[in-house]
């Protein structure tokens, strides 16, 4: 082999500014055993890319979140990333994620259907009444994901720009010194602690209510465990929905047929969703990096045990070997089994309220407005480890 | 003591939670999770805590036919 060959390659892959899937991912999903990449930051990682592999590295035990706390983990910012509940394995995550899953199973969730739905409604009339252009993000795919964790937590709506701003900060993957990253990191937690104490003194009908409760009476966590799951509910609870609002718009947009075929008829809106999920790679690069806890063959690499695996998801969503035509946006798609939504321990806890808010977001704007489209400049966001507009203006 | 688990195939989504938090008890079949054998160990805890995991609460854990699990 020659040098060029082993050198790690630079990654992230993807641009900042559009959704589409890198071509880069293609070699790499077509070539035999693992890539070799290095991020900006942290020591060099194995690329998981073909959906076979990224499910089985996300499944299994053998790999560790927690072990990346005590190495240089790969990432895109100098800020070391201690992402709590994300960076746990089993038995200590179970004890952790069992205090919260309830809230967000299927059923659960679907009770806030109806409340979804009469947001989507009132949101769209202010928007009629404020006339086009209108800038999307603000006033339609933030305010909806944002006003359902904060009243399912207990935090008060009004403070959106408040934790807006720390929460981008958050996600940023901009030159952030580890100094500021730590900064803004504690300025959220006063926050948040500050909120725990009025809970307590004042228990509400919420979430964060309930994990005090946990706290106090079960002693079934800490109390920055507390604060720092109450942190990742609220920033997981939006950004990522946010997001996707406004890209699966796009996506709609750029395909004039399926958007057309969803209008007329409603009922796949499910399925339409899911394919969105699977066909919209959110991620600039894939973060979270798995170790090995010891040597284990994955896809014809041997991954010697410490070492790190980043899995992108967003490329094995396009895995031919698992989706027919991986590269068509397709509603009528079958045995749709995306890692939108990741797989395994870590498979995201909001998934049921994300896909009930991108149903409802997405047929409410579509029935109302049978002009949709853009109307100005789409702003992106450049800096963030998710894709998506900043700014989208639309008419009807 | 034994315990019975049943993974109800139509609710099953196929995360993979049950399976990372209990990999002895449940494995991925395809798209899909199933219990590597029915009748389980009435000590393990493993089973419940998968069980109160499962976003589509399609994990039901039963002892002596009593439904013990998802938890309240």
């Amino acid at each position: 082999m020659t040098t060029a060959d082993t050198a790690p390659l630079s990654y992230p892959f993807n641009t900042a500014d559009n959704l589409s899937l890198s071509e880069a991912y293609d070699e790499a999903r077509n070539r035999p055993g693992l890539l070799q990449v290095r991020m900006a930051y942290g020591e060099p990682a194995w690329l998981v890319t073909r959906y076979a592999e990224a499910r089985f590295v996300l499944g299994d035990q053998r790999f560790s979140r927690a072990l990346g706390l005590e190495r240089d983990e790969p990432r895109q910012s100098e800020g070391s990333l201690n992402s709590g509940i994300l960076s746990m394995d089993p038995p200590e995550h179970t004890r952790l994620r069992s205090l919260v899953a309830k809230a967000f199973t299927v059923r659960q969730v679907e009770k806030l259907r109806p409340q979804v739905k009469e947001l989507t409604g009132q949101l769209l009339d202010e928007l009629e009444d404020a006339g086009p252009p209108a800038d999307l993000v603000d006033r339609y795919a933030l305010p909806i994901p944002v006003a359902v964790i904060c009243r399912m937590l207990g935090v008060p709506v009004e403070d959106r720009p408040k934790f807006r701003a720390w929460s981008d900060a958050a996600l940023s993957t901009s030159s952030l010194t580890a100094e500021e990253f730590d900064a803004n990191r504690e300025e959220l937690r006063a926050y948040m602690g500050q909120l725990i104490e009025e809970h307590r003194r004042h228990p509400q009908d919420d979430l964060m209510t309930a994990l005090i409760d946990a706290r106090d009476a079960g002693d079934r966590l800490s109390e920055l465990e507390l604060v720092d799951l109450c942190i990742g509910i609220l920033v997981a609870g939006h950004e990522t929905t946010a997001t996707q609002i406004p890209n699966f718009v796009l996506t709609l947009l750029d395909h004039p047929e399926e958007l057309a075929r969803l209008r007329e008829r409603p009922e796949l809106m499910a399925g339409a969703v899911e394919e969105l999920l699977r066909f919209v790679p959110l991620g600039s690069g894939a973060g979270q990096p798995r170790y090995a806890t010891e040597d284990i063959e994955v896809g014809g690499t041997l991954v010697r045990a410490g070492t790190p695996v980043l899995v992108a998801v967003g490329a094995a969503n396009r895995d031919a070997l698992r989706f027919s035509s991986p590269g068509t946006l397709d509603f009528a798609r079958t045995g749709n089994q995306h890692l939108g939504f990741g797989h395994g321990v870590h498979h995201c806890l909001g998934a049921p309220l994300a896909r009930l808010e991108l149903q409802e977001a997405l047929g409410a704007l579509i029935t109302r407005f049978p002009g949709l489209h853009v109307a100005g400049d789409v702003q992106w966001k450049t800096e963030m480890l998710v894709r998506g507009p900043r700014v989208l203006p639309v008419g009807w | 003591m034994s315990r019975q688990v049943e993974v109800d195939p139509q609710r099953c989504i196929g995360s993979g939670i049950c399976a990372g938090t209990a990999p002895g008890l449940f494995v991925l079949d395809g798209p899909r999770s199933r219990p590597v054998r029915e009748e389980i160990d009435g000590d393990d805890e493993l089973a419940l805590d998968a069980a109160d995991l499962c976003p589509a609460m399609a994990i039901t854990v039963r002892e002596d036919g009593r439904e013990i699990a998802p938890r309240d």
